[in-house]
C-alpha cells in the first residue's frame, strides 16, 4: 500500500532545501521500488526543524527534520516509511511540545493539508464557514464577526465588524473587497505561510465577506516578493472557480464573487490601505487623505472592505464555530487568537499561534528557546520595523494590544525580532529613519524630508563629543515629535517609535565617537 | 471607445522587441480596470526591465500621459529602468536579517562582486539589489536569486553558490 510522505512547499522550507529533498525521496523510492505518495504540504511553522519530513503511520503523522537530501538514504534504512526510529525522528508530529502548546484557529490546516487540493481542504473542514454565511442576511454575517472581537490582523487593530457594518451600510452599485497582502514587515511571515499553506481559507473568507456587504469583486493585492503565493493562490483560485465557489453564482446561491489578485511592485508603504487603493487603481501609492473612509469611498471610489490576510483568513472559523468560540480566546479587549512569528537572533523560529495573553518572555524564551547566538537577549522589536524596540526588562509584558501599547510598543501584525547584546542600537535607530527616507510616498513634509534629517541627526550624534550629542538628542526628539503629531499615515507616524525606544533604553549606545576616545 | 488600428507604426525608433512585447501586454490588459501595474509587471517580465522607449507606447495604449506611466515606473522600487545582469540577487536589508548577520552579508557581497546596490557587474552577469524583507524572517539572512529564495546565508555559502554558477 501506498504510504503519503510530506515534503512542504513552503517558500521558508524551499530555501532551506526542500525541494531538493523531496527529489531525493521520490529518487530513492524508486530505486528501492517502494509505492509513496508525495504531498507538498505547507509549513508547521518549525522553522528551525525544516525541511520537515512527515510520514502518515498507523499511529499518525510523524516528523523528522531537519532533513537534507545526504540523509534521505539513511531515513530509508531506519524504515521512516513505517515511522523507524532515527536521529533526526522527532515521533508523532502532532505530540511536538512546540505545537501541542498552540490554539491554531486561524492555521488549523496550515502545513497539514495540500494547498493545491480543494477536496482536502473540505475535508478538514473548509467552506463549512460558506455554507453557514450563505445561509445568513449580510446584516447577521457582519453582527458574527463583530460579536467575536476580530481586530484587523495588519497591524492597527480595527475591529473588523465595524468596518464591514459601513461597507454593508452604504448603498453603491458596487462594492470591493480588498485583501491587504503586502506583508512588508520585517519579522512577519503568517500572511505567506496561510497564502502557501492553505490559500482557500483565505478565499473562503474573502468571498464570505463579499456576501456580507454585497461586493461582487475582490482583490488580493499581494507582494512582488512572494513569487511563491502568488502561484499557490493563482492555482487555488482556479480550483475554486471551477468547483463553483468563486464567479457568478457563489455554490448555487445566485450571488456573484469574482476574485482576481494583483502583484505589488516592492513599496512598503503600499500595505498603508489607502496607499494600497491608489497602487490598484494603477498609480503612485501616495497615501490619501482620510476620510473619506476606504469603506465609504475605497477602491475607484467604491465602498471597500480591505482587511489583512490573517483577518479575512480567521473568519471562515468564526462564521464556522460561531463568534462565542472565537471570543473566548484572549484577554482585555484583545479577543481570539493571534499568529506570531519568532524571527531574528532564536534558537527556535517559526510560528506560533495562541490566544492574546501570553508573555513575551514566554514567546521568546520558552518557544525560542533564548538566541541562536547563546548571547543574552538584548532587545526585541515587536510589530515591524515601525515597532519600538522592547528592552530585555520588558519580557514579560502580555502579547495584547492595550498592554503593548501602555509600555509605548506596539503588536501590529505580530512580528518578533530577537537582538542579542552585540546588537548597536543607534545603529538600528538610523537604520529606522533611512528605512522610512527610502519608503515614503512624498505626500507630506514631516515624513519625506523628517527622516532624512533623522539619519543626518543621529549620525552627528554619534560622530560628537557629549555637548554635540545633548544639541543633538534634543533636536532629534523634537523632530520624532513632529513626525509623530504631523505624518498623514503610520509610516512617517510610527517610525519615531524604534528611534526613540532605542533612545530611551539604551542610551549609552549613542555615546559620541569623541567620547569613546576620551573614556 | 475603441482605437481604430493604424498600421502606421508610431515611434518608428522603437526596437521591435520592446514594441512588441507592449503591444502583447496592453492589447491582453488594457480594459482591465487600474491596468497600469499590471502592463508593467507584463512588460518587465518580457524585457527584464522597462525601458524608457517604451513609456510612450504604454502611455498611449492606456490613455495615459508619458508623465503618468514615468511617475508609477519610478515610484516603485521593483521595476527597473536599466537592463538587468542574467542573474538578479535581492538581498534583505531588513531587521530579522541585520539580527542574524546581513550587515556582513551585504559588505561580503558587495566586495565579492565588485558592485553596489542597484548595479550590475561589468560582464553583465549579477545585478544586486536591496530588499526590505523577503518573509523568509525565520530562516534569516535571506536572499532571493530570480525568485529562487535562500535561507539562513553565510558568506561562505554565497561564496560556494556563486563558484557553482560560474563553472
Amino acid at each position: 500500500m501506498s504510504v503519503t510522505v510530506y515534503v512542504p512547499r513552503d517558500a521558508g522550507a524551499l530555501s532551506l532545501g526542500a525541494e531538493a529533498v523531496a527529489a531525493a525521496i521520490a529518487g530513492e523510492a524508486t530505486r528501492r521500488g517502494l509505492d509513496i505518495r508525495l504531498v507538498r504540504n505547507g509549513s508547521r511553522g518549525l522553522y528551525w526543524l525544516e525541511p520537515l519530513v512527515e510520514v502518515d503511520t498507523a499511529e499518525g503523522r510523524v516528523a523528522y527534520g531537519p532533513v537534507t537530501p545526504g540523509d534521505v538514504p539513511g531515513l530509508f534504512e531506519a524504515d521512516f516509511l513505517h515511522g523507524g526510529r532515527h536521529a533526526l525522528a522527532h515521533g508523532p508530529t502532532e505530540a511536538v511540545d512546540w505545537l501541542k502548546r498552540q490554539q491554531r484557529l486561524t492555521f488549523a490546516r496550515v502545513g497539514i493539508v495540500d494547498p493545491r487540493s480543494l477536496d482536502d481542504y473540505r475535508a478538514h473542514g473548509g467552506y463549512r464557514g460558506l455554507a453557514k454565511a450563505l445561509a445568513m442576511s449580510g446584516a447577521d454575517i457582519v453582527k458574527a464577526v463583530t460579536d467575536s472581537g476580530l481586530r484587523g490582523r495588519g497591524g492597527a487593530a480595527f475591529p473588523a465588524g465595524i468596518k464591514w457594518k459601513t461597507v454593508l451600510d452604504t448603498p453603491a452599485g458596487q462594492k470591493y473587497v480588498v485583501c491587504n497582502a503586502d506583508e512588508g514587515d520585517s519579522g512577519t511571515y503568517s500572511d505567506r505561510m496561510v497564502m502557501e499553506g492553505d490559500p482557500f481559507v483565505l478565499i473562503e473568507g474573502m468571498t464570505i465577506a463579499g456576501i456580507a456587504v454585497g461586493a461582487t469583486h475582490g482583490y488580493i493585492y499581494l507582494r512582488a516578493e512572494y513569487p511563491h503565493a502568488h502561484q499557490a493562490l493563482l492555482a487555488a483560485i482556479a480550483a475554486a472557480e471551477a468547483a463553483g465557489y468563486l464567479g457568478e453564482n457563489v455554490c448555487g446561491s445566485g450571488k456573484a464573487f469574482h476574485l482576481e489578485v494583483r502583484l505589488a511592485a516592492g513599496a512598503y508603504i503600499c500595505g498603508e490601505e489607502t496607499s494600497l487603493l491608489e497602487s490598484l487603481e494603477g498609480k503612485r501609492g501616495q497615501v490619501r487623505f482620510k476620510p473619506p473612509l476606504p469603506a465609504i469611498q475605497g477602491l475607484f471610489g467604491k465602498p471597500t472592505v480591505i482587511n489583512n490576510v490573517i483577518t479575512l483568513a480567521s473568519v471562515p472559523v468564526i462564521l464556522d464555530q460561531g463568534a462565542g468560540y472565537y471570543r473566548d480566546y484572549g484577554m482585555g479587549r484583545s479577543r481570539g487568537t493571534l499568529p506570531m512569528q519568532l524571527a531574528g537572533n532564536l534558537k527556535r523560529t517559526g510560528l506560533v499561534e495562541c490566544a492574546f495573553g501570553l508573555t513575551l518572555r514566554e514567546l521568546v524564551e520558552d518557544y525560542g528557546g533564548g538566541t541562536a547566538s547563546g548571547r543574552p537577549i538584548r532587545a526585541v522589536q515587536v510589530g515591524g520595523p515601525l515597532g519600538a524596540y522592547v528592552p530585555a526588562s520588558r519580557l514579560d509584558t502580555p502579547m495584547d494590544y492595550e498592554a503593548f501599547a501602555e509600555i509605548g510598543a506596539m503588536l501590529g501584525h505580530g512580528g518578533i525580532v530577537v537582538f542579542d547584546d552585540s546588537v548597536d542600537m543607534a545603529r538600528q535607530a538610523r537604520y529606522a529613519m533611512e528605512f522610512c527616507a527610502i519608503e515614503s510616498c512624498g505626500k507630506c513634509t514631516p515624513c519625506r524630508i523628517g527622516s532624512t534629517r533623522g539619519v543626518e541627526v543621529i549620525d552627528r550624534i554619534v560622530a560628537g563629543d557629549a555637548a554635540e550629542r545633548a544639541r543633538n538628542e534634543a533636536l532629534l526628539r523634537d523632530l520624532c515629535q513632529t513626525m509623530l503629531a504631523g505624518s498623514l499615515c503610520a509610516l512617517g507616524g510610527m517610525a519615531p517609535f524604534p528611534v526613540l525606544s532605542a533612545l530611551d533604553h539604551f542610551p549609552e549606545d549613542f555615546a559620541g565617537r569623541a567620547d569613546k576616545a576620551a573614556a | 471607445m475603441k482605437r481604430t488600428t493604424d498600421n502606421r507604426p508610431a515611434w518608428p525608433d522603437l526596437p521591435e522587441d520592446v514594441r512588441s512585447a507592449v503591444l502583447d501586454v496592453t492589447g491582453r490588459l488594457k480594459d482591465t480596470p487600474g491596468a497600469l501595474l499590471p502592463v508593467l509587471h507584463g512588460v518587465q517580465d518580457a524585457l527584464g526591465y522597462v525601458p524608457d522607449t517604451a513609456v510612450p507606447l504604454i502611455a498611449r495604449e492606456l490613455n495615459l500621459s508619458r508623465a503618468d506611466v514615468h511617475g508609477v515606473i519610478s515610484f516603485y522600487h521593483f521595476f527597473r529602468q536599466t537592463p538587468p545582469g542574467r542573474r538578479v540577487i535581492h538581498l534583505c536589508r531588513a531587521e530579522s536579517c541585520q539580527a542574524m548577520g546581513a550587515v556582513t552579508l551585504e559588505k561580503h557581497i558587495k566586495q565579492r562582486l565588485g558592485i553596489d546596490f542597484h548595479q550590475t557587474t561589468a560582464d553583465g552577469a549579477y545585478s544586486l539589489e536591496p530588499v526590505y524583507c523577503l518573509g523568509n524572517c525565520a530562516c534569516s539572512p535571506a536572499l532571493m536569486v530570480d525568485g529562487e529564495l535562500k535561507g539562513r546565508m553565510t558568506p561562505q555559502q554565497f561564496d560556494a553558490w556563486l563558484n557553482a554558477e560560474e563553472t
